[in-house]
């Protein structure tokens, strides 16, 4: 459709100059360079040390490491609390998201609600831990009370998580319920449905992949944190990521560093395995609601 | 079948009465539920925030005010740690620095593939998603080697900024993403080539200047990102802001600086979006 | 429907509104965007409540029941078809609202779907139809309910012209077929020309005329419908004695008691004619022709006048032998004519959505 006459040179711009012909994919070098070096690499480095003792020579005992019962203590206790975070996330979450979309499109809550979110789903880390120990924390702090439960695992932090968890989900389902094409809640009442059974047959079962993919992401995103427990309680280490950070900074040497490396292999196998499940559902979600 | 026939009378009423039918009374009761909804969140997320704040403020007496907090972040120091103001300085010149490099290396990369190497789109957004999928943890602990190398040429805390124009990509990504699609890039550089526009042109003059507001956002995004980051400078010794405030926390805990310190960023960030909703505004109201 | 106001913030969206079904019946909506058809229809749906006025069907006051317990089938613009389940399951899915067994209500779809003549996609996905199609799904959906009332909201407006004229007709056959009392929204003139019973045109809240067809058409109640249905010549004339004289023809008045006097006169293209095919001697009806529209059998020539401009609508040989700049007599056929007095009111409307 383009009438244009280009010139057939390939070069990258910042590199004018020269009228050779180059290929145009040339231009992108200093970007996959870049995300080579400091994305790929390191991860790669992860992957390969996993499966090298100290000495540098090829072993499974890293792995075998993993199923030990003190590891899978770990394991289960990041599941624990990712799951459980990631549920009240999601069910808090979706209503906030709800009561956000059914409203003034352009009014002044729903962009208040969804710059906050913005802002508080990146929040986590040291300053929220910082915010829940002045609010529940022990006392001299505590503002309002001590609550007992505050150091208790998993609930204690499941609502400091929550408090970037429901962010996050508005954040990734309010697309989903904004897709969701107000024809077909008219068509169904003109067809006879009840409120009730438009959400059980229509609204809720089109929601349905949006929410699970939802969820996934946000059980990804509580796996991975670490500053935010790390800061709330860093003397027993509960979660995987707490339990890396132990073994590598402790002065026992070399040998768990690839203890280390099993875990966060271990540990991205997991994430990869749920986002590529949040990928799916969300390719699924897309052609429902788009 | 069935006719449908008029009937009777009703009586004609005054232009302002409000619809009592079935769909006023619906609205009536959502509005109520998404009010209540707002308020209970709206405490929910303010509640901690104002706690902070009020810590922040607080005396040497329990119960007591005062601001000795909040004058501590410029002259607070301790052994073992870096002066805290300078901490702070180090910190938002990171940001920037982050800032910058990810708009410099993601944008050009973007508006050209978009333009002339369409095939490798997919790749792209693939591995600026990715960071999303391999956890700031994981990722620094590979990292290790690589920044033992870098460590050599400076030992300063903005070495940080390679790996941290990383950890921003995805939000970058998403929001530069979004800017880009929504102008016809591809027709604008036709425009614009057979006007005579080198490809610098057009990637800088045409195309850049249409994604001011997507740009903004993402330096936004990475801001936030940096100043709130801890794991993996935490990991790799060095101090930034959230490092440092964790180290004071487990030296002197509940010293009243963390408080404000947070607190102080946390205004900062909200500056920050405020900004950013201004000046979309601003730009929306241009007439085109 | 009697009285129908409605009133969003200050646009007043009906004002007063009566309209009548009769079983059986179709009625075609139509009027230029915003004139108030849409709101008639989902008033009548129950998807939005009259300000004022009450809605009967067979006799029973419906006004305050609510949208679900209507007996209406309705077929939307586009998008109404649910997209997670095949075309089969979105048929019966009013039967499934009903608790009608699952063996029944697959008999039924499949009828239904056989109506539209679309049986053979029952296993497939709205996403995998093409437009034409998930609308006869839709219309197959409306039906399956076996509803008093089958409401359709400009139904064909997102469809290809094609598709839209073979839908129609199909419509139509259906809709007589089933003898279901139907109100069809359009701003398509030719759709309801072609398909209605009855047409009611709408202007700004009000229906300015209801009946057949061919009564709107030759014999508009006011200008505007004039207007708004087919095209009109908008000339000077001057009344006297009950009748209208246009450019030195003497034509009879469609209203019957217009005062003497200066107006303007709204005649159909296809009431003007050629004169003669000699050469035309000066005259108030002969002109140069600025313009000849070819439309199949017959074309639209426009003629400069001098002092106005005509359109007449002849059949195509005749108008071959006429090209731009050439001269031309016309004459204008004894049909009755709408006149106005004010300028103002026979003023087109704006431009209607396309």
């Amino acid at each position: 459709m383009s009438v244009a006459a280009t010139t057939r040179t390939g070069v990258r711009p910042s590199r004018a100059g020269r009228r050779a012909s180059v290929p145009p994919w040339v231009g992108t070098v200093p970007f996959f360079g870049y995300v080579a070096v400091f994305l790929l690499l390191p991860t790669g480095i992860v992957v390969f040390d996993a499966f090298r003792n100290p000495g540098g020579k090829f072993t499974l005992s890293g792995l075998t490491a993993l199923g030990n019962a003190q590891v899978r203590g770990f394991f289960i206790g990041s599941f624990k609390l990712s799951l459980i975070s990631a549920l009240v996330g999601a069910v808090f979450g979706a209503v906030l998201a709800y009561a956000v979309a059914s409203g003034n499109p352009d009014g002044v809550i729903r962009r208040l609600y969804l710059a906050a979110s913005g802002v508080l789903a990146q929040f986590g880390g040291v300053t929220l831990a910082f915010a829940f120990l002045a609010l529940i924390g022990p006392a001299p702090t505590g503002l309002l009370f001590h609550a007992s439960w505050y150091y208790s695992f998993p609930w204690g932090i499941t609502v400091i998580y929550a408090y970037f968890q429901i962010p996050l989900m508005v954040l990734v389902f309010l697309p989903a319920i904004d897709g969701l094409k107000v024809q077909w809640r008219e068509a169904s009442e003109s067809l006879g449905s009840s409120a009730w059974q438009y959400w059980r047959y229509v609204g809720g079962p089109l929601l349905l992949p949006a929410f699970l993919g939802a969820l996934l992401l946000l059980f990804a995103n509580a796996l991975s944190a670490f500053a935010t427990i790390q800061a709330w309680e860093d003397q027993i280490p509960y979660t995987v990521a707490q339990q890396i950070y132990t073994s590598t900074s402790s002065e026992v040497g070399l040998a768990n560093i690839n203890y280390a490396d099993a875990l966060a292999l271990g540990m991205v196998v997991l994430v990869a395995i749920v986002m590529t499940g949040y990928a799916l559902l969300q390719r699924r979600a897309a052609r429902w609601l788009r | 079948m069935a006719a449908i026939t008029s009937v009777g009378e009703t009586p004609l009423a005054a232009p302002d009465k409000r619809p009592v039918g079935m769909q006023g009374r619906r609205r009536r009761r959502l509005n109520l539920f998404r009010y209540a909804v707002f308020t209970v969140f709206g405490l929910f997320f303010l509640v901690p925030l104002l706690a902070l704040a009020r810590w922040s403020l607080e005396g040497a007496k329990l119960g007591s005010w005062s601001l000795t907090s909040w004058r501590q972040i410029a002259s607070y120091s301790n052994e073992g740690i870096p002066p805290l103001i300078s901490t702070v300085e180090i910190t938002l010149e990171l940001a920037v620095i982050t800032s910058a490099v990810m708009l410099v290396l993601v944008v050009p990369t973007m508006i050209w593939i978009r333009l002339r190497v369409r095939w490798l789109a997919r790749t792209m957004e693939f591995l600026c998603l990715l960071p999303l999928t391999i956890p700031a943890i994981v990722l620094v602990v590979g990292l290790g080697p690589i920044y033992n190398k870098i460590a050599h040429l400076s030992l300063s805390t903005l070495m940080l900024f390679w790996v941290y124009v990383i950890l921003a990509l995805p939000y970058a990504y998403r929001a530069l993403a979004a800017g880009l699609n929504a102008i016809d890039a591809t027709t604008l550089s036709e425009a614009a080539r057979s006007l005579g526009a080198s490809w610098f042109s057009v990637i800088v003059r045409v195309i850049m200047p249409n994604m001011w507001d997507a740009m903004l956002n993402a330096l936004l995004l990475t801001s936030a990102l940096v100043l709130g980051e801890f794991t993996i400078a935490f990991f790799l010794l060095y101090f930034n802001l959230q490092v440092e405030l964790y180290s004071i926390s487990r030296n002197t805990p509940n010293a009243g600086v963390i408080f404000s310190t947070s607190t102080a960023s946390l205004l900062f960030a909200f500056v920050l979006l405020l900004i950013l909703s201004f000046a979309r505004r601003r730009r929306r109201g241009i007439p085109g | 429907m009697d009285g129908l106001s409605r009133r969003y913030g200050t646009v007043v969206a009906l004002d007063h509104l009566d309209l009548t079904l009769r079983p059986g019946e179709l009625v075609a909506l139509l009027g230029p965007s915003g004139c108030g058809k849409t709101t008639t229809l989902r008033l009548l749906a129950g998807l939005e409540d009259a300000d004022t006025g009450s809605i009967t069907v067979a006799g029973k006051d419906i006004t305050r029941l609510p949208a679900s317990k209507r007996d209406m089938g309705m077929v939307f613009q586009a998008y109404s078809l649910f997209p997670h389940m095949t075309v089969r399951d979105n048929v019966a899915f009013g039967l499934r609202l009903r608790r009608v067994s699952a063996a029944e209500r697959g008999t039924r779809a499949m009828e239904m779907l056989e109506l539209v003549g679309l049986s053979v996609q029952a296993a497939r996905y709205p996403h995998q139809l093409s437009g034409g199609q998930q609308q006869r799904v839709a219309l197959a959906r409306a039906l399956a309910i076996q509803p008093q009332v089958l409401l359709l909201d400009e139904p064909l407006s997102a469809l290809d012209a094609k598709v839209r004229a073979q839908l129609r007709d199909q419509i139509r056959r259906i809709q007589l077929e089933v003898g279901i009392t139907t109100l069809f929204v359009t701003h398509d003139q030719e759709e309801a020309l072609a398909i209605a019973d009855r047409v009611g045109v709408m202007r700004e809240g009000r229906i300015e005329q209801l009946a057949s067809p061919t009564e709107v058409y030759s014999r508009p109640a006011t200008a505007f419908v004039a207007d708004f249905v087919g095209l009109s010549n908008r000339l000077a004339g001057e009344v006297r004695g009950g009748e209208v004289t246009v450019r030195g023809r003497t034509l009879p008045l469609m209203q019957p008691d217009v005062p003497d006097g200066q107006v303007v006169a709204l005649v159909r293209p296809e009431a003007v004619t050629m004169a003669s095919h000699d050469e035309p001697e000066a005259g108030p009806l002969v002109g140069m022709v600025i313009a000849i529209t070819f439309l199949g059998a017959t074309s639209r020539v426009t003629v400069d006048l001098g002092d106005a401009t005509i359109m007449a609508q002849l059949p195509t040989s005749d108008a071959t032998t006429l090209a731009a700049g050439s001269r031309v007599a016309l004459t204008i056929r004894p049909d009755p004519v709408l006149v106005s007095a004010d300028a103002e009111a026979a003023s087109p409307e704006a431009e209607e959505e396309a």
